[in-house]
């Protein structure tokens, strides 16, 4: 057991270094420009007062190493700074626009996982039958099909011809629960769809890599039941891929939700961003990214570390 | 090469049909547009009539016209920011693999980095500091692109410099670059085109998205990824018009997906994924 303990720890220690190495890089991406980034921002009639002053406010005007300081104390604390663009404190806004893109994220993860796990595991047992052939095409078809393709079909249909949707999704604090359930549920359901394909092949090549495993063969032979195959020997195995799987599709997810937040007008912290780089506004964006990357590396985080407590071969490596 | 074509299986064959129909598409835009790329001839959103075969967008140019030299444009970006990618990863990949060491080590670690954030998430950073232009929405992304190149073309030549052709070659005194073209490069071909295909696809819809955000390529250069976010209105008004150009941008990454699975298919064997 001390030596799981050991591996994990060893795998937070790379995580929380690599966020440390993220977050350096985020912060210090505006010394990347050549020459200045007032300049590249206020054009070249600025004048130097209005030149000082904006060096000021973005604090370029302090030596690096403290400015990143106090910029990573004032992430870790809550306190981001404020835009640019509206002179509000970051912290005021951004809130409310991360649990939106979380309560998004959540429902379309609700649809996808079950339903991905399912359809996935039936190819898997089906291999190479008709069922097995047409996923596999329909899945290759979708996964080749932009975010915002797949948003507008769904508006047409759902939202313009049968109008059982609202095509935008304009949720706001005081909707009660069911209400914003319900105005989430389109784009909810664009997200299921784009995430579902590649979350169905990852678990059907986890479970057929499974089934061939010779102990399952043993199991076949000696007349155990399909049913009792899969449910007493092969699922025990499966559950660290699968949990893999789907760790690994929620982070897809986290960056998926930025181009249909936008198709939907839905008030989420990807449209903020977007919204954020067009004007530039860069310690908005450098707000946004850092919760994005965050979200992004625990979840991959959580990922390695499910397939190392699952998978006895990855806790002794030779 | 035709023999191996025709023994393809449907899906990759009617794949290859679909990106030459593209590829003439392009390459042919002028003389197959009935109107320039930017030209007004008429009032937006004008409907589909036998002057206009797809109607006008929202201020008034030839809807077809558009979705042609889209073509050239749209692909022509995502093609060329490929090439770059590849060039700086499968150099890169090729070099770490045949040096190993301290170079390895470091060239890894920093594409470790790179591709612990999302590549989305890096890109929109960098375009706010170096803003939308179509060369540095090239570079970033051919750079961001670069490392899955990178891991691939490593791990790949990993297995190829451990051989005794490449012992012989380095005995009898050839330089590097003699090694990487003649020796490693030919052998790890198969898979990097296969990942050739597979990296213009991602590249294609991640433009395509930055487009449709109103990030990527900006106007009055015909792409389809903005021609969707300028027409999206019509939409509302049960107008099929704005999945055109949404349309013929699935149309080209299902037909890469087909022919690269096949390809992949030919060159592992029996793969099961």
């Amino acid at each position: 057991m001390s030596s799981l303990t050991k591996v994990i720890l060893q795998r937070l220690g790379l995580g929380v270094l690599t966020l440390f190495v993220v977050s350096l890089i985020i912060a210090f991406v505006v010394e990347l420009l050549p020459g200045d980034i007032t300049q590249a921002m206020l054009g070249q009639s600025a004048t130097p007062e209005t030149v000082a002053a904006f060096r000021a406010e973005i604090g370029l005007d302090r030596p690096a190493h403290i400015r990143y300081l106090q910029w990573l104390k004032g992430m870790l604390s809550g306190d981001m700074g404020r835009s640019l663009a509206s002179k509000r404190e970051i912290t005021e806004f951004i809130g409310t626009r991360l649990s939106n893109t979380l309560f998004l994220g959540g429902v379309a993860a609700a649809f996808a996982v079950p339903l991905a796990l399912f359809l996935g595991l039936l190819a898997a047992l089906y291999r190479n039958s008709l069922y097995d052939r047409i996923v596999n095409l329909a899945t290759l078809t979708s996964i080749s099909f932009p975010e915002f393709f797949v948003a507008y079909i769904l508006i047409l249909f759902l939202s313009v011809k049968s109008g059982i949707f609202p095509g935008i999704s304009n949720v706001s604090t005081d909707l009660a629960f069911g209400d914003k359930l319900f105005r989430t549920l389109l784009p909810a359901l664009t997200l299921t769809l784009v995430v579902l394909a590649h979350m169905l092949r990852m678990t059907r090549a986890a479970i057929i890599n499974l089934l061939s495993s010779p102990y399952i063969e043993m199991a076949r032979l000696k007349g155990t039941r399909p049913f009792r195959v899969i449910v007493h020997h092969a699922l025990p195995n499966a559950w660290g891929p699968i949990v893999n799987v789907i760790a690994l599709n929620l982070a897809y997810l986290v960056v998926g939700v930025v181009v249909v937040e936008v198709v939907f007008v839905y008030p989420g912290l990807g449209q903020l961003l977007v919204d954020s780089v067009s004007k530039r506004d860069l310690p908005v964006v450098q707000a946004c990214a850092m919760i994005f990357a965050v979200v992004y590396i625990l979840l991959n985080l959580l990922s390695d570390i499910v397939s190392i407590v699952s998978n006895p071969r990855l806790l002794h490596p030779r | 090469m035709g023999k191996l074509i025709l023994g393809a299986p449907l899906s990759a064959k009617i794949g290859l049909l679909v990106i030459f129909g593209y590829v003439f598409t392009a390459v042919f835009a002028p003389w197959i547009a009935p109107y320039s790329e930017t030209a007004i001839v008429g009032s937006s959103y004008e409907l589909w009539t036998e002057e206009f075969i797809f109607g006008t967008d929202n201020i008034g140019r030839d809807m077809l016209s558009r979705l042609i030299f889209g073509a050239r444009n749209t692909i022509g970006i995502a093609f060329a920011t490929v090439v770059i990618a590849f060039l700086i990863g499968g150099v890169t990949g090729m070099l770490a693999a045949i040096l190993g060491g301290w170079y390895d080590m470091a060239i890894s670690r920093l594409v470790d980095i790179l591709m612990a954030v999302p590549s989305l998430i890096f890109a929109l950073l960098l375009l706010t500091i170096f803003g939308t232009s179509i060369l540095s929405l090239i570079l970033i992304i051919a750079v961001l692109d670069s490392t899955r190149v990178f891991r691939i073309s490593r791990s790949a030549a990993m297995n190829v410099v451990v051989m005794e052709f490449v012992e012989a070659a380095r005995l009898r005194g050839e330089g590097m670059w003699w090694v990487i073209r003649k020796e490693v490069l030919p052998n790890i071909m198969a898979p990097l085109l296969a990942e050739f295909g597979l990296r213009f696809c991602f590249v294609f819809l991640f433009i395509a998205a930055l487009s449709f955000l109103g990030l990527g390529i900006q106007p009055p250069t015909a792409d389809w990824g903005s021609m969707v976010r300028d027409n999206a209105t019509l939409i509302n008004y049960n107008d099929i018009t704005p999945l055109l150009p949404a349309a013929a941008i699935a149309g080209l990454t299902v037909a890469v997906n087909f022919v690269v699975d096949w390809m992949l298919h030919l060159s592992s064997g029996l793969r099961s994924d």
